[in-house]
């Protein structure tokens, strides 16, 4: 019995390894499929919770958080200083937010996976003045599963994602339309 | 030929540090390139032509005309991306345990195996010069074999 005791701790601590191990897999496993599925959801109908993030501002100081954001509609925009197609939207981004910013709409850009010298010298150059925030490490696109830049998504008064999301540069009317949709939708 | 070797050994051990200290205070883009991660594809930089990469790599070069040391332009890239831009995690914090975790492993692993070959080694039972070795029954018979063979070899030698 005294020989056997070590022999079952040993068993026991391997299997309790082994369970850790699929737990962890089986973590990681829902934790993608979540993110990757939010999107589709989203496309589907469905409007789902938008995941909160808190970031630092880019240009000047604090942070903006999206539950500050509540009763207004928000445009996100997830876009990167080395993004070619984000060059392109831009000046359309900002033009649409000088149209839209006194009527409960709120543009947010999220510079991500970018040198802030960088992101902020491509602010100045295209003259966007809506908020924008800094998330190097790209934290915020893997709770959206962003897939590449630009990406943008529509949430509602309520802190609610209204789809469609948009990947690649967004037009005027796709953005009019969503714009329009996020404020509706109660 | 002793005394070579030691002050081979010491101009190595010499040099070594001062290498190091050189890369830190001078880096080049190289020393950083397998250092740093491209942030989009995950490699190392210098296995990206992500456009990402090539900013980085960009803002190194920058750093580096500025005279910062390596150690100064990694802290503005971690600054900036997190932990996750260095190719190796730091040695502290949580991120030891990358370091530590692979060494405990091993040594485990050696101390299983060896505690693995000496209970194969007992349960195997005694070689056979040693006094034990007539209670295993097969290994009695190959011996006793082997003696006559012998007997039979030295009575045709001496014949």
């Amino acid at each position: 019995m005294g020989r056997r005791l070590p022999k079952i701790f040993l068993q026991i601590a391997a299997v309790v390894l082994i369970a850790l191990l699929l737990g962890i897999f089986a973590w990681q496993l829902v934790n993608r499929d979540s993110a990757t599925s939010l999107g589709d959801r989203v496309n589907a109908g469905a409007t789902p919770p938008a995941p909160t993030f808190e970031l630092e501002r880019l240009v000047g100081d604090g942070t903006l958080s999206l539950a500050s954001l509540r009763g207004k509609a928000v445009v996100l925009n997830f876009w990167a200083s080395w993004c070619e197609p984000c060059k392109e939207e831009s000046p359309r981004l900002e033009q649409a937010w000088q149209q839209w910013r006194h009527r409960d709409v709120v543009f947010v850009g999220i510079d991500s996976q970018d040198l802030e010298g960088d992101a902020m010298n491509f602010a100045r150059r295209y003259g966007l003045t809506y908020p924008l925030l800094h998330d190097g490490p790209g934290a915020v696109i893997g709770h959206y599963g962003v897939t590449g830049f630009p990406e943008t998504w529509f949430v509602d008064r309520h802190g609610r994602l209204v789809g469609p999301r948009i990947q690649g540069p967004i037009s005027n009317r796709t953005l009019r339309r969503n714009i329009q949709r996020a404020l509706e939708s109660s | 030929m002793t005394r070579a070797l030691a002050a081979l050994a010491a101009v190595v051990a010499l040099a070594a540090p001062g290498a190091a200290a050189a890369s830190d205070q001078h880096p080049t883009l190289a020393d950083l390139e397998d250092e740093v991660m491209c942030p989009t594809c995950h490699t190392a930089l210098e296995l990206s032509s992500a456009p990402a990469a090539d900013r980085i790599r960009a803002f190194i070069r920058r750093e580096i005309a500025a005279g910062k040391t390596k150690s100064e332009i990694k802290a503005s890239l971690v600054d900036q991306f997190g932990e996750a831009i260095l190719a190796a995690p730091p040695t502290r914090g949580f991120n030891l345990l990358a370091w530590l975790l692979p060494l405990v492993g091993g040594a485990l692993a050696v101390v299983l195996m060896a505690f693995a070959a000496r209970r194969w080694l007992v349960s195997r039972g005694p070689p056979e010069d040693e006094p034990g070795h007539e209670a295993n029954g097969r290994a009695r018979v190959v011996d006793r074999d082997l003696e006559r063979r012998l007997d039979e070899e030295l009575a045709r030698f001496d014949a």
